[in-house]
């Protein structure tokens, strides 16, 4: 069970999706590290979505096979990722807006003592927490009703973070944000990868990717189309491999001077 | 080796918020950061909503809770107080101990219903057979007894059963099945009603014995004066124990604490009220032990709601299904659960209607009784769409409406006039519930 640093803690081999007469997902092959960003990136229907459900166990893949620390296992339901430490943060955050911030946090594993809830220490315990996340809300006593897009979305990750996992897979997180709003996420992605969590990180955002993530794995049509080191790629590239505009007329015309010199 | 690696980015996260970047490459850093993290924890932020220790804090708080819409039990108690003022002003006889002592007794069948029916309003659903369920539960007791002779004691239960499995069927037909609410407790109420009628026979109503157990719920008051102030007591120096509990828990874990000035604000409250009504019982009869029962019940399942996780499930229902679903809720058992309660209550309730009044007839639980017990949820403060809400608005609206139809009978008003004035006492309570959720939302702050 020993993790070498480098090895990846999820490492997905050729996996496999097919709803009825679509091949949704081909040959996935995706490595995610601990202490990483790795942003998922591809156009509506390259299959971002079927490639978290299937590692959240929500869809299990046809084929493929799914490493966890090196070894082989299998996610068929959503439980069994959980156990395993993965976290997933869907684009529905999934709160309950008449119940407040703690309760929000300790839905569904409240802690109890002598069978009745312990509000005093699901407090403590939330409030640790979301200090060390450096979160900043009004109150963790308030509904979660009257807090705006970004701090709900904060209080998501927060809650995901409960289970302590080591992979935390976030779902377009900052598609519905403002500037401040998503500026606050990301100060948030970044401090999960600076506590060692392998981070999965969906967006359409490129200006996002670019800030936060490590790698770019796109995703066209189904298929890998590359995986981009951030800081060595261009945006274009990026955005040239998930609109699969490689071929263009820029590119067409390089082609042909190139013939022509010949 | 993955110990190793926890620990050290662990320790990175201390420093973490400094913002030292990608790498946690500082070999000093590990050393000192952790104790800052910790103390992080108790420093309070400065965008926080930090009450003001003191009295004045618990005021500018209330303000604050006013303006965003969480009105709480306020509206109800402002119109009790109205209400109750308006009726003493008219007739002098409506504050009148044996007045008050008949409402508390009045109030506990129709609570009892209403209760059953906060928890099915904290799912956002509605259950409409309670009435039929109410009454097909005093025709069973009333049939068993005194028509079979079975023992009493064995003959409630198995009325407090039957409420109970029939509640749990329209939880079933709701919940696994998937048809509406609505529709299922609707059918509920035809049936069960149609299955009393069968059951009560050609004879028609049974009466009850007047010595009887049952008979007992509605009719005995515990006439030492010691009863009445030393349940006042017990009550106050509970409410005092656990809040002073809590507050001394919660400041030695180091979390924002009610101070002890505004715990003696509110049990002083408490006091005034509990002495009041215990001095106005003593004048006359004694503590009725309906009203006992009545409120053993709503503390208890109060604290069902608000501390227990099963409390905690039925209120996350209320709020979102799927955010309960994906938390691991079973929804499917706690809604036949809700409804199994409902109609457990609905029978209970009906065991208490019909010892006031001594039988069991084709009449209970039709009428407007169910409209009553939805009317004193509602009234009382409970969100017609779920997840808000107390078991004590069962009282609080069962108050309201108890008070308006005892005022009016006092003065002699038509029913025709009391059920309008009713309807409207409603309507605005439906109305202060929309709006106010209305100001809840447009109260988020950014």
């Amino acid at each position: 069970m020993a993790i070498v640093p480098n090895e990846p803690v999820l490492a997905l081999r050729g996996i496999s999706k097919r709803f009825g007469a679509v091949q949704a997902l081909t040959d996935i092959e995706l490595e995610v590290r601990a202490g990483e960003v790795i942003a998922l990136v591809g156009d509506n229907g390259a299959g971002k979505s079927t490639l978290v459900k299937a590692i959240a166990g929500v869809g299990p893949a046809d084929e493929g096979v799914l490493e966890w620390q090196g070894k082989p296992v299998v996610i068929a339901r959503p439980h069994d990722a959980q156990d395993l430490g993965i976290a997933t943060v869907y684009q529905d955050l999934a709160l309950c807006d008449n119940i407040d911030v703690v309760g929000n946090l300790f839905l569904g594993r409240e802690i109890l003592r002598a069978g009745v809830l312990d509000e005093v220490e699901m407090e403590r315990r939330a409030r640790e927490l979301l200090s060390t996340l450096s979160i900043r809300i009004p109150s963790v006593r308030i509904p979660i009703a009257s807090l705006s897009g970004g701090q709900r979305q904060t209080v998501a990750i927060a809650r995901s973070m409960l289970g302590e996992p080591k992979l935390v897979i976030l779902d377009e997180p900052t598609a519905a944000l403002g500037v401040e709003q998503t500026a606050q996420v990301l100060d948030l992605v970044e401090r999960l990868r600076e506590r060692g969590l392998a981070v999965v990180l969906i967006s359409h955002n490129m200006a996002d990717v670019k800030a936060v993530a490590d790698r770019v794995a796109v995703l066209r049509l189904g298929r890998n189309n590359g995986t981009f080191d951030v800081r060595t790629t261009s945006q274009e590239e990026i955005i040239s491999a998930i609109t699969g505009a490689t071929d263009n007329a820029v590119t067409r015309r390089k082609a042909r001077s190139g013939e022509a010199a010949k | 080796m993955s110990t190793r690696l926890d620990k050290t980015h662990d320790a990175g996260s201390g420093d973490g918020a400094g913002g030292d970047g990608v790498g946690n490459k500082a070999p000093a850093g590990p050393a000192d950061a952790s104790p800052v993290a910790k103390d992080a924890v108790t420093v309070v932020d400065p965008r926080l909503l930090v009450r003001q220790e003191g009295f004045r804090g618990y005021l500018n708080e209330f303000a604050r809770k006013m303006r965003s819409g969480d009105l709480g039990a306020v509206p109800v108690i402002v119109g009790i107080a109205i209400i109750w003022a308006v009726f003493q002003y008219k007739d002098s006889a409506f504050l009148s101990p044996k007045n008050l002592s008949d409402l508390s007794i009045l109030i506990g069948g129709t609570g009892m219903i209403s209760v059953g029916i906060v928890f099915v309003l904290l799912l956002g659903e509605i259950d409409l057979s309670v009435g039929s369920v109410s009454g097909l539960a005093a025709a069973t007791l009333a049939v068993l007894n005194v028509r079979h002779g079975i023992p009493e004691g064995l003959a409630v239960v198995a009325a407090l059963a039957a409420g109970a499995a029939l509640g749990a069927l329209h939880g079933f037909f709701f919940a696994r099945i998937g048809v509406p609410a609505f529709v299922v407790t609707l059918a509920g109420l035809l049936a069960w009603n149609g299955l009393m009628l069968q059951v009560l026979g050609t004879t028609g109503t049974i009466g009850i014995d007047d010595d009887s157990f049952v008979r007992m719920l509605t009719d005995h008051y515990f006439s030492q004066l010691v009863a009445a102030y030393g349940a006042a007591t017990v009550a106050v120096a509970g409410f005092f124990l656990a809040q002073f509990l809590d507050s001394r828990r919660r400041k030695a874990v180091g979390i924002p604490s009610r101070p002890l000035s505004e715990i003696l604000a509110r049990t002083a409250v408490l006091a005034v009220i509990a002495y009041a009504a215990a001095w106005r019982l003593n004048e006359y009869m004694g503590l009725p032990l309906a009203l006992v029962i009545f409120v053993v019940v709503l503390v208890g399942l109060d604290f069902v709601v608000r501390r227990t996780p099963y409390g905690r499930k039925v209120i996350a229902l209320g709020g979102s299904v799927e955010a309960a679903r994906r938390a691991g809720i079973n929804v499917v058992a706690v809604r036949v659960s809700v409804f199994a309660l409902s109609g457990l209550m609905a029978a209970f309730g009906g065991l208490m209607i019909a010892s006031r009044i001594g039988s069991a007839s084709q009449q209970a639980g039709t009428g407007n009784l169910l409209m009553e017990a939805i009317a004193a949820a509602v009234i009382g403060g409970t969100s017609l769409f779920g997840g808000r809400g107390s078991v004590w608005s069962a009282m609080l609206g069962m108050l309201v409406i108890g008070s308006i139809s005892s005022g009016m009978n006092l003065l002699g008003v038509a029913n025709s006039v009391q059920y309008m004035i009713t309807g409207a006492v409603l309507l605005a309570a439906v109305v202060i519930d929309s709006v106010s959720r209305r100001t809840q939302r447009s109260a988020g702050r950014g």
